[in-house]
């Protein structure tokens, strides 16, 4: 029996072993925060003058909260995508744009489009902290309540909104309710 | 043209080493084919050795129509990187790694002349499959001859500046002559199980190859220890990351082997677990090589590898691994050693060492691969395993393996007498009041880690060097690599205690002028210059310390990756390092500076040197050559009686 | 687009804002003493950087670890114990942000292993140990029997 023991044990190890190549990016980091109240936050928004947002202005609607900057190429990428969102189905976006320069980030929108009923302007970062993001673009889906029920990181494009988003949405109901 | 020649020579290296995993086995049943295995084994050194010079010389001449040169090298790095850039990656290292198994092929076709030639072939046999195996992955996956044409880039990508420093010229080469060294020992096992001749003799042959291989692992290691320490500019040393756990684990199995073989050879005993250890250090060298490679663990040092490649090593490591367990259940002897001992003995001593250094190196395991068990099960849950998780579950048995280690030398084989114990119970005494009394003091605060640690490399140290007097008429050199090694150990066990418990850092901002005080040294910012490399441009900072040691750290800018590098400035010491690092500069013209008090740290690299230098030394005894004589007159009598 | 290349632009986004050239993990200025200092030192040591190859926010210059230092030395400045901070993080980036895992059922294994592991070793040890008492037990008894045997009537 002891000399199988070596072999059981590494028949273990290889199995974990080839488990390993069925795993995702492994700089993906899955959510610590689907299900958790959106978080607290006082912050400038990116208009010219700079208004102000709090929580209560993201919870009381469903909404798409893109984290973004201009300084991120793949957020040019995924915009198309959340402007197509915008039009065809009048979801609220917010943007956070995170560690970026207002008045670049405003000549952007200019740009390319402003999706955005408003953006929150997270100069330091800390608002992306509490929101456990470590990069962008990330992307969140927020419900009435202002709980977040959803996060994508990385770019969202049509597949991930059919595939993804879009489920999420049907459950916590379409946008314009509560 | 000369690249495709060094292609083809590894190639024609294939198809030698599957000769010679044939004419290995066939020799073992009929000894004609003996002269025909030396001649492949030889063949495949001078192959391998073609090939990896052609590719050395690609990057000396900086071919960047060769794709692995153009993307880890550069015109303008000095030649000593441009050469040993030819292993700073996978391919290239792989490619070293193959030719390093060629060259021990050689050696023990070439030493091993006096060996049965049973044992002899299945031994060269069984290299060759191993290295077949190798080489066909190289040639399939990873081959470093491949071309860019047409389009060759006019300047390479250059070497990650972290590599460029003379730790990668050492360190990959002899970390790996480690662990493809373990393969000799693992193909003696493969050997014994199949002729099922597993003797004292058996074991004395493996040995000198065993503890050759395990001291240049222990060299690598701390190499790679000492490398990280004074290039990543934090003043760490080991981080239990996956792929410093990939060379650890090996070690940790090639220690409880190097102990193993003694039993084996002086008492016929422990010859299951013998094989066993045999088998299992190649096959976590093989794991490690895994790690590195894969792709499957994530680590700042693993190379950049895809699934494809990955999935083959697995099959391999499957292969190998798997066949030589298989052979261990069908083959191995079954356990219950003949040759009885009865308590305190040196026979459960050593029982001791190899059970504690399996679980250690059983828990490591599980520290490692955890994640990964963890993500597949839970479908995505990510979870890491750091520095306080193995320091938790690691330190305790080491203690306990320090404690064993200081009563080894007044034990004796079969039964040791309780008297023999009395003087090393005192010396405990003794230890125990040292170690409380010395951190005190030096440090001037009591931590019961560090005492535990100082009392028990003190106790090591009294023990055996009272023993050590004793018989100082009659000191053989197995004796001496015995004490050595183990006082090495102590000195690693004390500097591991007291870096980790007592060193002191400070952040500082200093502008050029400034003087900051840490633990009783003052470090003023002297001066602050532009300095030219042959591939950066570095701002050097001048800081005196009012003992007149003078350091120069450094913050380079690598233009051809744009790249910002730290280098410290070291003043290094017998009793501690200090260690000055510059960060970024401050808006107010003033530096980011880091200063380090680093108390006994080169005692663990130290004591490293020592344990490969015991180990070493062990086996140049003159009691090897003697008994090999005998060994081999005793073999030919009886090949003569067997064919009269 | 591939993942992997899709991932690498995601990764190359946070590597631009490190200003391409990378931040010094060098920040730890402000504290009242040198206690303080080292016990920030040694929180930092904990966490690992959400973005980099298995590094801590400790020794790492990306971004993300540089506010996450910031986030810690506030959070030390309110006041926050060290169990606080750790679940602070926690909160945020999920048990992947602990070198220490924490002990929950998905993680029992981790301290139950090294233990059952050291029990069987043990074990092996005091079977190996006590052999040969148990071999010369039974020969006092065989020859205590053989003399009753006599004995008998």
């Amino acid at each position: 029996m002891h000399r199988l023991l070596p072999l059981a044990a590494f028949v273990v190890l290889a199995g974990i072993l080839y488990l390993g190549f069925t795993l995702r990016d492994p700089t993906l980091l899955p959510s610590a925060l689907v299900g958790q109240p959106f978080p607290e936050f006082d912050l400038p928004t990116l208009g010219d003058p700079p208004g102000r947002a709090t929580r209560a202005d993201v919870a009381g609607d469903v909404r798409l909260v893109n984290v973004w900057a201009t300084w991120c190429p793949t957020c040019l990428a995924e915009h198309g995508e959340l402007m197509r969102i915008r039009r065809a189905t009048g979801l609220s976006i917010v943007g956070v744009n995170y560690k970026d320069d207002p008045a670049e980030a405003r000549a952007w929108l200019a740009r390319h489009g402003d999706p955005y009923d408003f953006n929150v302007v997270d100069l330091a970062g800390d608002l992306g902290v509490d929101l456990g993001v470590y990069g962008a673009p990330e992307t969140f889906l927020v419900d009435a309540g202002g709980t977040i029920r959803y996060k994508r990181v990385g770019e969202v494009n049509g597949r991930v909104w059919r595939e993804e988003i879009a489920p999420v949405l049907a459950e916590i109901g379409t946008p314009g309710d509560g | 043209m000369i690249v495709e020649l060094g292609h083809f020579a590894t190639i024609l290296a294939l198809l030698a080493a599957v000769g010679l995993a044939a004419a290995g086995y066939a020799s073992a049943a009929n000894p004609a084919w003996r002269s025909a295995a030396a001649t492949l084994a030889g063949g495949q050194l001078v192959l391998l050795v073609a090939g990896f010079g052609v590719l050395v010389h690609a990057f000396l001449v900086s071919d960047f129509s060769v794709a692995y040169v153009a993307e880890n090298s550069n015109t303008r790095l000095p030649w000593y990187y441009r050469a040993s850039a030819a292993w700073g990656a996978h391919e290239g290292s792989f490619l070293l790694w193959t030719t390093i198994m060629a060259a021990w092929t050689w050696a023990v076709s070439v030493g091993g002349g006096r060996l049965p030639a049973e044992i002899h072939g299945r031994v060269l046999g069984t290299m060759g499959l191993l290295n077949a195996g190798f080489l066909l992955f190289l040639l399939s996956t990873s081959t470093p001859f491949e071309r860019l044409l047409p389009g060759a880039p006019a300047e390479g990508a250059d070497l990650n500046p972290l590599l460029q420093d003379f730790g990668l010229i050492v360190h990959p080469p002899l970390l790996y002559t480690g662990y493809v060294g373990f393969a000799v020992a693992f193909s003696f096992a493969v050997a014994a199980l199949l002729s099922g001749r597993l003797d004292a003799v058996w074991a004395r042959w493996t040995r000198p190859w065993t503890n050759v291989a395990w001291a240049f692992l222990t060299v690598g290691i701390a190499l790679g220890s000492w490398w990280a320490y004074y290039e990543l500019g934090w003043g760490g040393w080991w981080f239990w990351d996956p792929v410093e756990n990939a060379s650890f684990m090996p070690w940790l199995a090639g220690t409880a082997l190097v102990h193993s073989l003694a039993v084996t050879e002086k008492r016929g005993a422990f010859k299951s677990w013998t094989l066993f250890l045999a088998v299992a250090a190649f096959s976590l060298s093989l794991l490690g090589a895994f790690i590195v490679r894969s792709g499957v663990l994530t680590s700042v040092h693993a190379f950049a590898v895809d699934p494809e490649r990955g999935l083959f090593l697995l099959a391999l490591l499957v292969a190998t691994v798997g066949g030589a367990l298989t052979l261990y259940a069908l083959r191995a002897p079954g356990l219950g050693s003949r040759a009885g001992y009865a308590g305190a003995s040196r026979e459960l001593l050593l029982l001791l060492n190899n059970v504690i250094l399996v679980v250690a190196l059983a828990v490591v395991m599980i520290g490692t691969l955890y994640p990964l068990a963890y993500e597949a099960a839970t479908g995505g849950e990510k979870i890491s395993i750091g520095p306080p998780y193995f320091n938790r579950v690691f330190v305790p048995m080491m203690f306990v393996l320090a404690a064993a280690l200081a009563v080894a030398p007044v034990s004796r084989w079969r039964r040791t007498p309780a008297r023999l114990f009395r003087g090393a119970a005192l010396m405990l005494g003794a230890a125990a009041i040292l170690g409380v009394a010395l951190p005190l003091a030096f440090a001037g605060t009591f931590e019961p880690g560090a005492a535990l640690a100082v009392a028990l490399a003190a106790w090591i140290a009294g023990v055996h060097a009272s023993d050590a007097w004793r018989r100082r008429s009659s000191w053989t050199r197995g004796y001496a690599g015995m004490v050595l090694a183990h006082l090495g150990f102590a000195v690693s066990l004390v500097g591991i205690a007291v870096t980790s418990t007592f060193s002191h850092a400070v952040d500082a901002r200093m502008a050029v002028g400034d003087t900051v005080v840490l633990n009783d040294v003052a470090y003023r910012f002297a001066d602050l210059r532009r300095v030219d490399g042959p591939n950066y441009v570095a701002d050097r900072g001048e800081f005196l310390t009012d003992g007149g040691v003078a350091l120069y750290p450094e913050k380079r800018l690598y233009d051809a990756r744009a790249q910002v590098m730290t280098e410290a400035g070291i003043a290094a010491g017998f009793t501690r390092d200090l260690y000055v690092t510059l960060g970024e500069k401050l808006p107010d013209g003033s530096w980011a500076v880091r200063i380090n008090d680093k108390p006994l740290v080169r005692w663990v690299w130290l004591g490293a040197l020592m344990i490969a230098l015991g180990g070493t030394l062990s086996i140049t005894d003159a009691r090897y050559r003697r008994l090999a004589r005998r060994d081999a007159a005793a073999g030919r009598t009886a090949e003569a009686v067997a064919t009269a | 687009m591939g993942s992997l290349s899709r991932i690498g632009l995601a990764a190359w986004c946070v590597w631009l804002a490190a200003g391409a050239l990378g931040a010094s993990p060098i920040d730890g200025f402000d504290f009242p003493d040198a206690a303080t200092a080292e016990r920030y030192q040694a929180l930092l040591s904990e966490f690992r950087c959400p973005k980099c190859l298995n590094e801590s926010i400790a020794s790492s210059g990306a971004p993300i670890a540089v506010d996450l230092r910031r986030t810690v030395r506030r959070l030390m400045t309110a006041g926050a114990g060290d169990d606080e901070i750790r679940a602070h993080l926690r909160a945020r980036y999920g048990d992947f942000v602990l070198y220490d895992p924490p002990l929950g059922p998905g993680t029992w294994a981790l301290w139950f292993a090294p233990l059952a592991l050291a029990g069987v070793g043990v074990a092996v040890l005091v079977r190996a140990g006590l052999r040969r008492r148990a071999a010369s037990l039974t020969e006092r008894e065989r020859e205590r029997v053989a003399r009753l045997l006599d004995e008998a009537p």
